[in-house]
């Protein structure tokens, strides 16, 4: 069995499918929702990493490196929100975190 | 003087008395308030006795003096005016004179009362409208003077505002007096279609073309003139409470007694009597209107005159009285002998404003006591008020020498009526036998009625204890203590009353002030002498050159000026009226108790009497349910549930049923959120490949 593109945008889904309920089904953690978005950036990166090999366009490999930054600049932030969250409530449980409305 | 000059000051006189009173009645206090209404009330009697001595014996022309316009449209035309004829100047004597002798009596009366100012000014008023009422020469004038009587009437009737049954029988009056209203309106308007004018003058001579003329009312033909003067009839019999219409009547007892005197016995009820007579030249061309007339007064003069036999309460009695003398009053009109109606209106306002005004006594000296149950024995303490009181019972009873032609006021008035009614059957009118029928039976229950009154008040065993009276006035300087709480007067007052057993302050009935006394006096004499001075001019041979044309007779209607009656018709009424009192004297002097087993055994036709014919009950179970049953049916169904449901209930209600719900959208969880984006990104990308491939 050979490898295809199809294995790979297979493989891209799951892992966004895994993120996005990771995101609305998590109720404990919000370190976990960072993840979860982690993980639907990279299910982003392999759909263009695999689309670029099988198209033979180094551009979306360039643009993976981007996400890439993206993706860090986004958990650094993320991170400290999270740090100054727990600072403010001493607790990071989802649950909780329903400050949101106006 | 002038007599044009002499009306306007009798007719505005009052009107200024009112406003004074009543506007700056607090300004310038209690006294000064009486003072000016009844000093303006007898300076019109004073000018009204001139203008009717002018008349009588003087040879004063009608006129009619126009102040301003009233209404003017086309051709509806209505003018403050005042027209001086026979039928007003009797009117202006009875009004103004029962009037200012009331204003006195009323310091003696009210004379505990805060609101007197108030009170004096009402009476002012509702003695202008009456007197702008018969003054009135279009129809448009009358109504105003027939509202205004109305009004004062309810505001009289409610005078002691705290009592909630004064509040319901004024709004009770005011009720029933606007049915029969709705009938003079319609007929008002009848008049104006049919003869393009509200002016007396010009109407009345157009009567006899018309008098052919048919139309179309409900369904059903009707004579011109018949279904105009059937329609005006039915405010008569509102403002007269007459039957169906009467139930306002004894319910106006609530009001002070002086009220009861002047407005519910010797002027306003009179008013549709006043009405017919007045409306004569229409009525003699309209003979189904005429026998309606004749039917409901005299159904109204036996109704009242059985119920009025056995009620307990002195002043219900009355007001019964007056509910059958007025039927009376209809019967002669209807048969057409308004001479006699208003003869018996004349002498009427006397002899019962003197009886009300003597209950009014008694009821004062009885600390506020009505029921006749309680009364006994009073002869002794209150010999004025009780000489007055048999005076006005002789007068109404219609007690005379019939071979002298010598007797009292009601001898004469109600002689002359039942004569009529006996004259109009002899002239072929069916009618007319029933009137007299009923009339003599009815005279026959007067006497039994009045002089039952009469005894039980005052002959026979005291039925009250000096106990009961100071108990009364016990309680009413308690009642007077909570007002004045620092008056340390009456607390010492309140000691000697209330040790009954010191013999020193026994409490006894005491005879009424002079201000209550005179004006006893000055009616008894009118109850005496007004039959036996005004019989000729009213109804006997000088009768058309008394009336000088206000009252209109038909070449076919002799009942006035007929043969000699036999003897055993001029003597009927009589005797009824000794029979009835010799049955009063047997129940209730002679066999005393007699009266109280009958009224215990509870026979049906006693409850029947009692319980009013049940009208009240019928009433009540007919328009009053069905009224309060669509009244409920469109506040509730319609105004509730329709329209507050639909309208503003409804929107608000739907707004907050969204709101909850997209409340319920913000619920500040991230997760909800971001699967709410995520959604919207699904929804807008399928959109968009949708789009695009297609």
């Amino acid at each position: 069995m050979t490898i295809g593109l199809a294995h790979y945008l297979a493989v891209a889904a799951i892992l966004f499918t895994i993120g996005v309920f990771g995101i609305f089904v998590n109720r404990k953690n919000i370190i976990i929702i960072l993840m979860s978005i982690e993980l639907i950036l990279l299910a982003v990166n392999i759909n263009l990493v695999a689309f670029s090999a099988y198209l033979g366009n180094v551009t979306g490999q360039i643009f993976a490196m981007f996400v890439l930054t993206v993706a860090a600049a986004e958990a650094a932030v993320g991170l400290a929100i999270l740090v100054a969250f727990f600072r403010n409530r001493g607790d990071i449980a989802v649950d909780d975190a329903s400050m949101m409305k106006g | 003087m002038d007599p044009k000059l002499l009306v306007t000051i009798i007719l505005y006189g009052p009107l200024l008395g009112a406003v004074v009173a009543g506007l700056f009645g607090r300004r310038i206090g209690a006294v000064a308030s009486m003072a000016i209404t009844t000093g303006l009330l007898m300076l019109s009697a004073v000018l009204s006795w001139m203008v009717f001595a002018e008349w009588t014996w003087g040879g004063l022309e009608p006129f009619t003096e126009t102040y301003a316009p009233f209404i003017q449209v086309g051709k509806f035309v209505s003018n403050w005016s005042f027209r001086l004829d026979g039928l007003s100047a009797v009117m202006l004597v009875v009004v103004t004179t029962v009037s200012s002798l009331v204003h006195l009596y009323s310091w003696g009366y009210m004379a505990e009362d805060d609101g007197k100012a108030r009170f004096f000014a009402y009476l002012s008023l509702f003695t202008f409208a009456m007197l702008s009422l018969i003054s009135a020469a279009d129809f448009m004038q009358l109504f105003f003077g027939w509202e205004g009587v109305g009004l004062a009437s309810y505001l009289l009737i409610g005078f002691w505002h705290h009592k909630a049954t004064a509040n319901a029988a004024a709004i009770k009056a005011f009720v029933v007096n606007r049915v029969g209203d709705f009938g003079f309106a319609l007929g008002i308007m009848t008049v104006f279609w049919a003869f393009g004018s509200i002016q007396f003058a010009q109407i009345f001579p157009q009567v006899a073309a018309h008098a052919g003329d048919t139309w179309m009312f409900a369904g059903e033909g009707w004579g011109l003139v018949d279904l105009a003067c059937t329609l005006l009839f039915v405010g008569a019999m509102g403002k007269s409470a007459q039957f169906f219409l009467h139930t306002w009547l004894p319910d106006a007892m609530e009001g002070p007694t002086p009220v009861s005197a002047l407005i519910h016995a010797a002027t306003m009820v009179t008013a549709g009597v006043y009405m017919v007579c007045l409306l004569s030249p229409m009525f003699e061309y309209a003979p189904v209107a005429k026998h309606i007339v004749v039917a409901i007064g005299a159904v109204t003069a036996l109704f009242a005159a059985t119920v009025g036999m056995v009620q307990n309460d002195i002043k219900r009695v009355i007001a019964y009285s007056t509910c059958s003398q007025l039927g009376y009053m209809f019967m002669a009109a209807g048969v057409g002998a308004y001479q006699a109606s208003m003869f018996h209106l004349f002498t009427h306002a006397f002899f019962k404003a003197l009886l009300f005004l003597g209950a009014g006594s008694v009821i004062h000296a009885m600390a506020h006591e009505q029921d006749m149950r309680r009364y006994g024995n009073l002869a002794k303490y209150l010999p004025v008020t009780f000489a007055v009181m048999v005076i006005g019972t002789i007068a109404i009873t219609g007690l005379g020498i019939p071979g002298l032609d010598l007797g009292f006021a009601g001898f004469y008035s109600k002689d002359s009526i039942i004569h009529a009614g006996y004259e109009a059957g002899v002239a072929g009118d069916p009618m007319g036998y029933f009137a007299w029928v009923i009339g003599v039976f009815v005279a026959g229950l007067t006497a039994f009625y009045s002089w039952r009154l009469a005894f039980f008040t005052f002959n026979g065993h005291a039925r009250w204890t000096s106990e009961d009276l100071q108990h009364h006035w016990h309680n009413r300087d308690h009642a007077r203590d909570d007002q004045h709480a620092d008056d340390h007067a009456s607390e010492a007052q309140i000691e000697t009353h209330s040790e009954p057993g010191d013999g020193e302050h026994v409490s006894l009935p005491h005879e009424s002030p002079w201000t209550m006394r005179l004006p006893l006096i000055l009616l008894s004499i009118g109850a005496i002498a007004a039959g036996f001075a005004f019989a000729e001019k009213f109804v006997g041979a000088e009768h058309v050159e008394f009336w000088r044309g206000a009252i209109f007779t038909a070449a076919s209607n002799h009942v006035l000026v007929g043969r000699e009656p036999p003897e055993w018709i001029v003597l009927a009424p009589l005797t009824v009226s000794v029979l009835g009192l010799l049955i009063a004297a047997y129940v209730y002097l002679m066999r005393e108790g007699l009266g109280a087993r009958l009224a215990a055994n509870r026979g049906p036709v006693y409850l029947f009497f009692y319980n009013k014919w049940f009208v009240d009950e019928f009433y009540d179970a007919t328009f009053v349910r069905a009224a309060r049953w669509l009244g409920d049916l469109f506040w509730k169904g319609g105004d509730q549930r329709l329209i507050d449901g639909l309208g503003p209930d409804g929107v608000s209600a739907v707004s907050m049923k969204v709101g909850q719900g997209a409340g319920r959208l913000q619920s500040g969880f991230l997760y909800h959120y971001a699967f709410v984006m995520l959604l919207g990104v699904a929804a807008i990308l399928s959109y968009a490949l949708w789009a695009w491939n297609a």
